[in-house]
């Protein structure tokens, strides 16, 4: 109780408290209102007949019996619905060069990956639809297909697009400085080839959407579990040919999203088409298995890489090749080209150095797409960097920690530019370094380590220095010519009775986007954060903004609610000093209370000024209009993105005889700015390093020759689950950026960022008494064997 | 509607009548054999606070209590819980004997997209209502059959562990 008084003491002061999530009481109460839950008069159900082929001609789809089957609605082809939906083709335009085919909701004459929808049906029960699937007969003729890198770039080999080249769907190449220069001087060069299997996003409430077209009133309500409700309100009308303002999207509750849930899929603008078709309420949720096959996945990458550094250990250069199979076309709007382009040019983003080339390669093949998903790009960049440093140190002899000690940007020495072009404000490498070397107690567990070693039992230490990438501005989509917003909006009002309203654009997926904004109205406001309603995710009521993706909710939304609540405020002192005789800078609130900002005496309650403002106006000045509920929205300015960096740590144990990998603990020290709600953060960082651990460890989706996924259910592929996790130990260093008065950066992608790299690197030095490396990804225990020549 | 050739109903829509006692009231309802008891529980009963996650016992978001349990109702046809005692997450909630564990998970935010969660609830009230004061590990264990996305299951297991400890002091678990 003797800790000096800090901001926090402050009355109102909710940024920087840990709060918990009001929200949170419903669903564990079991009462979420998630898309899947929802039943609305009249609703039928589709269900999806797939392809079982990963590319073949359609030949002739028989539909007679499913649809006389009692029960069935609609049964619907591609041609049925490219009647009334236009095409989507997932390229945008500043990445030059790149190319995609045009997507219908079904296709017209072939399929393209095994597991895509081929023919809906509408029926009265899901059961019934799919009874009905079960009479459909499509005929197909195979066709060659592409399943890998090697066979996508050979040439003369099958061509997935008729028509195009080959299978390249965008190629892109930075060079700066003198690369072959600084490895021709180099004292020494590390080089290595990493490989990332894709994995996908597994979020428990899989794909839920209930759209539902009302012919008589010419509106679309669609019930979308999105992260992103004003991009599909964008793409509904403009692909179904109706009025911006008479499509509606609702986004309430979801099941986690990660990322999947903001793309367009093709059998959510299926069901937009099939409810226009109907007139009714079209309901469909995918199954498990749908979700394997048909959700984006993530990664999939080949890398090659190598170092240049001097006689004392300084990094100088490096050089990348970054070889990247998506689907078989690149996803819309957002496309599947930018996990790649965050690869090249988030590698080495640490670190000092200047010369760097890197050459990205996006290829076609026959599976589902690829796009954005939590971390998009991070955790390939981080891993190749922080592996190559790793070798690097055991090469020149520094510790890893004196390795990236010598090599880091000073934190003294921002604003600086990459090599790669990405500009940083102001990161934290050194503060975040020193802090996780006493976190971790790293002596202690070297010494640990050597010990145990003796014994028979093999422990690993890993780090890893990552940059994420927060915060983004119109750089991101906008400049390439994408609907997709990178502002912000909030209405705020002031209630009847004194409570505040806050109907914001970004939207809440579990992370707690609703709870930070009412803290943050509140707090800026000056009342009890309880007197605070957050509205989110309804595109009718709430303002245009860009919602929830690449961590920006805290960073551009926060500064939203905080420049909307400051305005709100000013509104509502100029109508109490009114009131009071006074100036309203005389003014202030503190807990709904108007107080003499000097000696805080109470003057009067917020709740009387809404009450002579709203009913007895006529006791207010002769011209006075009292604005109790103002909008306001934020673009961010000055720098493209907000970087955020951090730094964890890995201890692990590897069974040398079965290959198994226990992670005993992990850690974290990260800057993300001004913190909000330590809680939050934490609780981001947690499960981010979780996601990124099952990266790192279990999860690929596993493909035959034929291009089947081989473990499409939750039993075949693996996830964290509670065992397998570690605790994880948390630090924070803020830098604030100072492009917002709150300050904020994102969180959401940090753990994931450098989770899989701090694992590579603790299982390599692990490894590393029996001469053996491994940099593929997962690291399963089978290539733990292979490496030890075990197996 | 009349004349209608009985031949042309198909099997699935033969519905059989099963009773049972949800959250402690009398049910019945009419459930075609195929039928599992989540879609029963979920679609005639609207109990959506339980969840269909991977339809095959995998991730633990559709557990209920069956006659004392924690059961997995994507496993269970709603036919085979005839004469059943089944209470879901929202009859776990009303009569309060959770509320310890629902107001532990709110205070440490053992939650994010709360899609996991009343699995996760159920499961954790069989685990204190078997083993009064489990270790971490012991909690992990028990939770190695529910599958959270979101927080990484520190904060889960941070919270049930306090539960554990707090209904220790107070006198045991009632």
């Amino acid at each position: 109780m003797t800790a000096p008084l800090t901001s926090l003491d402050r009355p109102n002061s909710y940024i920087g408290r840990s709060v918990p999530r009001p929200n949170a009481k419903r669903l564990l109460a079991g009462r979420g209102r998630y898309v899947s839950d929802l039943k609305l008069p009249r609703m039928l159900y589709a269900a999806f007949l797939r392809s079982p082929h990963a590319h073949a001609q359609i030949m002739s789809i028989d539909t007679e019996q499913a649809r006389a089957l009692e029960g069935v609605h609609l049964v619907a082809t591609g041609a049925d619905l490219a009647k009334i939906c236009t095409p989507w083709t997932g390229t945008l335009d500043h990445f030059k060069g790149m190319t995609s085919s045009p997507q219908l909701p079904l296709p017209l004459d072939r399929v393209v990956w095994a597991g895509q929808a081929v023919v809906a049906v509408v029926a009265e029960s899901r059961a019934i639809a799919e009874d009905a699937l079960e009479l459909i007969e499509v005929d197909y003729e195979d066709l060659p297909l592409v399943v890998d890198i090697d066979s996508a770039r050979e040439a003369g080999g099958p061509l997935i697009n008729p028509g195009c080249a080959n299978n390249t769907c965008f190629r892109s190449r930075l060079d700066n400085g003198a690369v072959d220069d600084a490895f021709a001087h180099a004292a020494h060069v590390v080089e290595e080839e990493f490989s990332f299997g894709r994995h996908t996003a597994v979020t428990l409430e899989p794909r839920a959407i209930v759209a539902d077209y009302d012919p008589s009133a010419g509106m679309l309500t669609v019930h979308h579990a999105t992260q992103t409700p004003y991009q599909f309100q964008d793409l509904y009308s403009r692909h179904y040919n109706i009025p911006e303002a008479r499509v509606r999207v609702v986004a309430t509750d979801i099941g986690g999203s990660f990322g999947m849930k903001l793309h367009v899929y093709h059998e959510d603008m299926a069901v937009v088409g099939l409810s226009i078709l109907l007139g009714r309420p079209v309901k469909y949720v995918a199954d498990r298995i749908e979700s394997f096959v048909s959700d984006i996945h993530a990664r999939d990458h080949r890398v090659r890489a190598r170092m240049a550094l001097d006689t004392k250990g300084e990094i100088i250069a490096m050089d990348v090749l970054d070889l990247t199979a998506i689907g078989a076309f690149s996803t819309y709007p957002r496309t599947s080209v930018v996990e790649g382009n965050q690869v090249i040019r988030l590698m080495g983003a640490p670190y000092r150095f200047k010369n760097y080339r890197a050459t990205l390669e996006v290829i076609f093949q026959n599976k589902v797409q690829t796009s954005q998903y939590r971390a998009v790009g991070h955790p390939i960049a981080c891993a190749v960097t922080e592996r190559l440093v790793d070798m690097a140190a055991a090469k020149v002899g520094l510790d890893p920690f004196a390795m990236r000690a010598l090599n880091v940007i000073a934190d003294d020495a921002y604003p600086q530019t990459s090599p790669t072009g990405y500009r940083f404000e102001a990161l934290s490498h050194q503060a975040c370094l020193k802090r996780l070397h006493e976190m971790m107690d790293y002596d202690g567990l070297r010494a640990e380590q050597v010990d145990l070693r003796k014994r028979g039992i093999h422990r690993g230490i890993g780090i890893a220095t990552f940059v994420e990438i927060t915060n983004p501005s119109p750089a991101f989509y906008g400049v390439g010519g994408a609907r997709i917003s990178s502002q912000d909006g909030a209405i705020l009002s002031l209630t009847p009775s004194g409570e505040v309203r806050c109907l914001i654009s970004v939207t809440e997926q579990g992370q707690g986007t609703e709870a930070i904004i009412s803290q943050i109205v509140a707090d800026q406001l000056g009342l009890a954060q309880d007197h605070v309603k957050v509205i989110t995710g309804d595109t009718e009521v709430t303002p245009h903004g860009g919602a929830t993706w690449a961590c920006r909710g805290a960073g551009i939304g926060g500064e939203t609610a905080l420049q909307a609540s400051r305005a709100l405020k000013r509104n509502i002192l100029e109508i109490a000093a009114l009131i009071l005789q006074e100036q309203p800078s005389a003014l202030d609130i503190v807990d709904g209370e108007v107080v003499d900002s000097g000696t805080r005496n109470q003057r009067m309650p917020i709740s009387e000024i809404a009450r002579i403002a709203y009913f007895r106006s006529d006791t207010l000045p002769p011209g006075t209009q009292a604005q109790l509920t103002v909008s306001h929205h934020f673009a961010p300015q000055g720098y493209p993105f907000a970087f955020t960096n951090g730094i964890q740590g890995c201890s692990l144990e590897i069974d040398v005889e079965t290959g198994f990998i226990k992670v005993l603990k992990h850690f974290i020290v990260e800057d993300c700015g001004r913190v909000i709600n330590p809680m939050l953060v934490d609780e981001q960082l947690r499960g981010g390093i979780v996601q990124g651990l099952g990266a790192a460890l279990f999860e690929e989706c596993r493909y035959s020759e034929t291009g089947q996924l081989m473990n499409g259910s939750l039993a075949d592929y693996l996830v964290p689950m509670s065992m397998e996790m570690p605790d994880i130990v948390i630090g924070h260093v803020e830098t604030p950026t100072a492009d917002t008065v709150l300050g904020a950066k994102g969180v959401g992608e940090a753990g994931t960022a450098a989770a899989s790299a701090c694992v590579l690197n603790a299982v390599n030095d692990a490894l590393a008494p029996f001469d053996a490396t491994i940099n593929s990804i997962p690291i399963t225990p089978t290539n733990v064997l292979k490496a030890l020549k075990r197996f | 509607m009349s004349g209608l050739d009985e031949t042309l109903l198909n099997d699935a829509d033969e519905t059989v009548r099963v009773r049972f006692l949800v959250n402690g009231r009398k049910v019945a309802c009419e459930v075609a054999p195929r039928e599992t008891l989540v879609d029963c529980l979920r679609e005639r009963l609207e109990l959506t606070g339980t969840h269909a996650g991977c339809e095959m016992g995998a991730c633990g978001a559709c557990l209920v209590q069956l006659d004392g349990r924690a059961v997995h109702s994507c496993l269970m046809f709603a036919v085979q819980a005839e004469g059943a005692k089944i209470n879901t997450i929202e009859g776990l909630t009303e009569s309060g004997v959770i509320a310890d564990l629902q107001a532990e998970f709110h205070r440490r935010n053992a939650l994010q997209c709360g899609f996991c969660t009343p699995g996760m609830l159920v499961n954790a009230h069989e685990l204190l209502s078997q083993v009064a004061q489990p270790s971490r590990e012991e909690i992990r264990d028990a939770l190695s059959g529910n599958y959270c996305r979101c927080t990484g299951y520190e904060a889960i297991v941070d919270a049930i562990d306090a539960v554990a400890k707090a209904r220790s002091e107070g006198g045991g678990a009632t």
